[in-house]
């Protein structure tokens, strides 16, 4: 069942061509890695898919509904949701208080004024729980400024994640890790996405990361769409393999 | 759990040392001559001034140079009632002035929260001047540079009332429990504020606008209704400062003032909860003995702002802070 789907879906920069009529599409409950090279469209896509950026033509269709033009807002109430490349957190507030804003502002709870933050039982509850999830209830008084690396990857994602989103974009979730920790991060999240039955799409870089987690495999070049295959198939395709060791593509 | 007992225990601690500036409070009409007492009613005002406008700067992240504009309206509303409505009750002020203050605040907040940074500022900035220039120009209602004179009203719907010889010396001090009641309310109703959803949601626009619009919040609704409360409180202090000086003139809305409040705010610390309350007392106290002290008391203040942002860039209540967490650690560790 196709959860979301572009129609050519176009976004330039000056002469630079970020997505070039994508017809991009996303079925219920998988995980999708985007891949390809820097500059090849992937956060752009992500960016006009999330509301970050204004498609200059194209629709986009989420659940049947066209969201082309909804705002931030309405895009994250229909179910849409993402992390950061670069971590973006309320890195004054506690580990606690970032994930609980979320849930506040999903149930439509932040602009309450007449009630302590940390006396709403079942908010308190649902972001323990979340916490739990990613590993880090045990640091939920901490600061998010003061988390390591791979912790603040993890809350990133936790806190998109505690808006319940049906699909949900991850921006590069193990840039800047140790291989050890990316493996950490990746069993977490996987985990936690698959029991939660959320479709994911990731945009990675780490090929190994891609090909142990995925199940369809994207891959982008210069605004366009180059392979899509399950991971064997992505693995078998000469085009990937030139790209990936930067040889020139086939005819 | 742990976190939740070891947040109960600081709160406790606050209440507690809440508790035991407020028996003080309560006990300096006692001790103290009147003119202290009348510098202190003076000093809760600058403090409640300083609290409504910090919820703007520290909490949400907008720099106002134009709370002047909430002060003097908040003034002006009840010298307004004094002059055109008659009834001399100060509650009757308070009911009048509080929602024409909200008002106020809810149509400027409307146009200024369309921007952030400086643009922000110089729109504060320029808003309060137009209601500085009205104050000044409108002279046969405003009574131009002059101002409107107040008389002393009457307290508690009329049960308390003030002439006669020592009519002075009994308003000063029934005023100061009156403010400082007031004062205690809005104190706990702004506590209650920055630690609701509402104020973690302020303080999450605050450090990362990104990700609270990718939260799903609507980041202007958020900052306006900021802008109304802040603006709402410095309108009330603003309120409760005419009786007590007796007339209201256009110096209350220049921009001079507006920048006072910034200081006070400063002087205390804007990154914490009680930082804009000790810096109105002490700012009140500085301003006065400076002006006692010598005719370049603007130099004086000056020199204690440049050596503020210097030496104490957290305010008095932020190197306090630092140095009981220093000691602290230090204590703890073997």
């Amino acid at each position: 069942m196709i959860l979301l789907k572009t129609v050519d879906l176009c976004k330039k920069f000056g002469e630079t061509r970020a997505c070039d009529g994508l017809n991009f599409v996303v079925h219920k409950g998988e995980f999708l890695s985007l891949v390809g090279s820097n500059g090849a469209g992937k956060t752009t896509l992500v960016n006009l898919i999330s509301a970050h950026l204004q498609p200059d033509s194209g629709q986009i269709i989420f659940a049947d509904r066209d969201i082309t033009f909804a705002t931030v807002t309405e895009r994250i109430k229909a179910g849409i949701a993402r992390s950061f490349q670069i971590v973006s957190l309320f890195d004054a507030l506690s580990v606690f208080d970032n994930v609980a804003l979320s849930v506040f502002s999903r149930e439509g709870k932040a602009v309450r004024m007449a009630s302590l933050a940390d006396r709403d039982a079942d908010v308190r509850r649902e972001s323990l729980e979340v916490l739990g999830q990613f590993g880090l209830a045990s640091k939920e008084a901490v600061m998010a400024g003061d988390l390591a690396q791979g912790e603040r990857k993890l809350l990133d994602v936790a806190v998109a994640y505690a808006l319940r989103p049906r699909l949900l974009f991850l921006d590069e979730p193990t840039s800047g890790v140790s291989t050890h920790e990316k493996a950490q991060i990746m069993d977490t999240v996987s985990s936690v996405v698959r029991g939660g039955q959320v479709t994911a799409v990731v945009i990675e870089h780490d090929m190994d990361v891609v090909f142990r987690y995925s199940d369809r495999i994207v891959m982008m070049h210069e605004g366009g769409f180059l392979a899509d295959g399950t991971p064997d198939e992505i693995r078998a395709n000469p085009d990937v393999a030139s790209i990936l060791l930067g040889a020139p593509l086939s005819a | 759990m742990a976190v939740q007992i070891e947040t109960l225990r600081g709160r406790s601690g606050l209440a507690a040392a809440a508790g035991a500036a407020l028996i003080l409070l309560i006990l300096v009409p006692g001790y103290f001559e009147t003119y202290q007492v009348q510098l202190l009613t003076f000093g809760l005002i600058a403090a409640l001034a300083a609290l409504g406008f910090n919820l703007l700067l520290g909490y949400t992240g907008l720099l106002s140079f134009g709370h002047s504009a909430y002060f003097g309206v908040g003034a002006y509303a009840l010298a307004f009632v004094v002059q055109y409505l008659g009834p001399h009750s100060m509650e009757f002020y308070l009911l009048f002035g509080i929602p024409v203050v909200a008002i106020t605040s809810a149509l400027f907040g409307y146009i200024c929260v369309r921007h952030t940074r400086i643009f922000f500022g110089i729109l504060t900035l320029a808003i309060s001047q137009v209601i500085y220039s009205l104050a000044l120009k409108l002279y046969w209602v405003t009574g131009g540079s002059d101002g409107l004179r107040v008389p002393r009203p009457a307290l508690l719907f009329g049960a308390l009332s003030f002439s006669g010889p020592s009519g002075f010396q009994q308003f000063i001090t029934s005023y100061y429990y009156y403010v400082l009641a007031i004062f205690v309310v809005c104190v706990l109703l702004m506590w209650v504020i920055v630690h609701s959803p509402f104020g973690k949601a302020l303080q999450g626009i605050r450090d990362n606008e990104v990700r609270a619009r990718f939260l799903g919040m609507r980041i202007r609704r958020f900052r306006w209704i900021a802008f109304l409360v802040s603006g709402t409180f410095t309108g009330v202090a603003g309120i409760l400062w005419v009786p007590l000086e007796g007339l209201a003139t256009p110096d209350v809305l220049y921009w001079t003032f507006s920048g006072e409040i910034v200081f006070t705010a400063l002087l205390g610390g804007f990154r914490n909860f009680t930082g804009p309350i000790v810096g109105g007392i002490v700012f009140t106290y500085l301003k006065s003995y400076a002006v006692a002290t010598t005719v370049y008391w603007q130099l004086l203040l000056g020199i204690v702002l440049v050596t503020l942002v210097l030496v104490l860039p957290t305010g008095i209540v932020g190197a306090i802070s630092l140095a009981g967490r220093r000691l602290r650690q230090r204590r703890a560790s073997p």
